[in-house]
């Protein structure tokens, strides 16, 4: 029983049919990764799994349990967090303070809650740094670490990443996938979605290719970054 | 390297320290402490430069103006108070839906309402002289925040929220409607019953004004009055900011507000329940309009159920002064805006000889402010420019 399941999922935005019956599956202690050029439907997979937009068809499970009919605060609860498209940092929260909006399910009394703080700004040295400055203020670098962090305080099961080296500079962009390997290394389960194709292919067990809705490729991911086509429309390669 | 990071880690971010809460409730107040103190003292400048401009051909005008001065100070503190316990509704609800709740002059005058049925209810058993001044203000006040903070809750659910997702001006033409209703439904009830549609406000005996203290100016003295009623006005509206801001800056609830306020869906991805957020919102907006209403109704002395709507096109005017969405905005937008009406009303006729007289003139300050603002600096006082969220 996979972890996380999507079967034959279908999402639209008013009459645009964005995603045409995906499924994806995501085991436990897996990076599957969903690459594809913009528009193909990736963020709106992600945005299906966390609640923030209902299939008109098909099925969400997480743990064998549907999940695509809880709102999104019910989800998180369930162990899914999301890193979303563009960072969504709270620009007028410090850095502090969006971590504890991470933990808003938690009680922030609680020793867990600053094992969980220590563990961020393990990870992410940096955010220590600028633990009282506001969101809005960080580097994009930073705001992407802090997106990260303050996913990783909801205690997830599943961690959902949109897009996480984008705008980024390229020794950032290895800095976040070294990160992202370390954070599965400690038993997370990742659903990474990226342009960067080939470096996302490089850290991942598995990985679907998805274009305009629809998925055209599933393999492992040693096998799609050898795959013709994919080296060709996405990892530039002729 | 980790491992230093680890300790001061636990250290020091286990918890707040009480210093911490306390700056971060105490900056906003002290920032709307400031904006009182130089609001007063600027406008008390203009008055003195305006009288003194025109000493050649009055030269008692410079007296007349300082004596009426502490008075006008106070006037304008009470009026200040109520547009910023209004304004924060306003702002509230603007920061989490950017939505102008329209109706919610309606809820201020509920509140207003209920405290003068409390009153008659009172006065008509015979109890109301046994009831203890602060006692009975305490249950107003109560009154008008849970009816009118319920009511407000009420009135998001059943006209606002299944319009959000529709073009922004849907809700806004709702809130105009309910805004409407809620005139004439309460028209409806008091008109029907005892209290008549001007109805009195009862209140215990306040007792007689307070006189703070004199001003010695030469010729007579001149003593300062504070009515007790004012002063109750004052001291409440001031312990419900300092709660306000508590409440907003120091607590896990306050903070998904912020978050919610921030981004929406992205608040939901943290687990918080952001339907719940916005209904809070309206209750703390609605319950802090409605003790505003029974607390200015009985400063009055009476209530009718069209009351809230100039109180609240003003205490809009004091959001958006404020620049609308920022909470500490609306109460700085709100005092500055009541010092400036009280300031015009007092002394518009005094400078112009009687040609205009100062109190119909009032309103026309306060709007005109409003079209300024919009025109020269839509952000408000202090709103922050307007970007693009990223």
């Amino acid at each position: 029983m996979a972890l996380l399941e999507l079967q034959n999922v279908h999402t639209y935005y008013g009459k645009i049919h964005a995603l045409k019956g995906i499924s994806v599956t995501v085991e436990k202690g897996e990076i599957v990764t969903l690459i594809g050029s913009n528009g193909a439907g990736k963020s709106t997979t992600l945005r299906t799994i966390s609640g923030l937009e209902k299939p008109r068809l098909g099925e969400v499970r997480f743990k064998n349990q549907r999940i695509d009919t809880i709102p999104p605060h019910e989800i998180v609860k369930l162990g899914i967090a999301q890193s979303p498209e563009g960072r969504r940092i709270f620009p007028r929260l410090t850095v502090l303070e969006n971590l504890e909006m991470g933990a808003y399910l938690h009680d922030t009394n609680s020793p867990t809650y600053r094992a969980d703080l220590e563990r961020v700004f393990t990870l992410f040295p940096r955010l220590y740094e600028r633990i009282s400055q506001k969101g809005g203020t960080l580097s994009g670098g930073e705001q992407q670490m802090l997106a990260m962090g303050r996913a990783l305080m909801t205690r997830p099961e599943v961690l959902l990443l949109d897009e996480p080296s984008m705008g980024l500079a390229p020794v950032l962009v290895e800095q976040i996938f070294e990160i992202i390997e370390t954070i599965n290394g400690q038993g997370m389960t990742v659903l990474l979605v990226e342009q960067n194709a080939l470096q996302a292919l490089a850290i991942a067990h598995r990985g679907y290719v998805l274009q305009s809705g629809e998925i055209v490729l599933a393999d492992v991911a040693q096998a799609l970054s050898e795959n013709e086509m994919v080296q060709k429309a996405y990892l530039g390669m002729e | 390297m980790a491992a230093e990071v680890n300790a001061p880690a636990s250290a020091r971010f286990g918890r707040r320290s009480p210093l911490e809460v306390l700056r971060t409730v105490f900056g906003p107040v002290f920032q709307l402490f400031l904006f009182i103190v130089g609001s007063a003292l600027a406008l008390s400048l203009i008055v003195v430069l305006l009288a003194l401009m025109q000493m050649g051909s009055r030269p008692d005008i410079l007296t007349r103006a300082l004596t009426i001065l502490p008075q006008v100070i106070i006037d304008g503190l009470v009026r200040g108070f109520l547009f910023a316990t209004i304004a924060l509704g306003y702002t509230m609800v603007y920061g989490v839906l950017e939505f102008i709740n329209f109706a919610h002059g309606e809820i201020f005058m509920v509140g207003g309402i209920v405290g003068a049925a409390i009153g008659l209810m009172l006065f008509t058993s015979g109890m109301l002289a046994g009831v203890p001044v602060l006692l009975f203000v305490a249950i107003v006040v109560l009154a008008g925040m849970v009816v009118s903070g319920s009511l407000a809750v009420a009135v998001e659910r059943v006209a606002y929220r299944p319009l959000r997702g529709s073009p922004r001006l849907v809700p806004l033409i709702s809130a105009i409607g309910v805004s409407l209703v809620l005139q004439d439904v309460v028209r409806l009830i008091v008109t029907n019953t005892p209290m008549g549609f001007n109805a009195r406000y009862h209140t215990p005996d306040f007792g007689s004004p307070i006189r703070l203290f004199e001003i010695d100016l030469g010729e007579r003295v001149v003593p300062v009055i504070v009515s007790p009623k004012a002063l109750v006005f004052i001291s409440v509206a001031l312990l419900m900011l300092i709660g306000l801001n508590y409440l907003v800056n120091a607590t896990r609830l306050g903070k998904a507000i912020r978050a919610t306020a921030q981004d929406r869906p992205t608040a939901s991805l943290m687990g918080i329940n952001v339907n719940r957020i916005i209904s809070l919102t309206f209750l703390i907006g609605g319950a802090l309009g409605g003790a505003a209403g029974a607390l200015f109704g009985l400063n009055v002395g009476a209530v009718n159920p069209y009351m809230g709507f100039i109180p609240g096109l003003k205490a809009f005017t004091a959001a958006v002064l404020g620049g609308i969405g920022n909470i500490t905005g609306a109460m700085v937008g709100g005092v500055v805006l009541g010092f400036l009406e009280a300031f015009v009303s007092s002394y518009l006729s005094l400078f112009t000889n009687g040609a205009l007289s100062g109190a119909a003139y009032a309103d026309i300050a306060a709007f005109s402010i409003l079209i300024l603002i919009l025109i020269f600096r839509p952000s408000g006082l202090l709103g922050e420019a307007t970007t693009q969220k990223v």
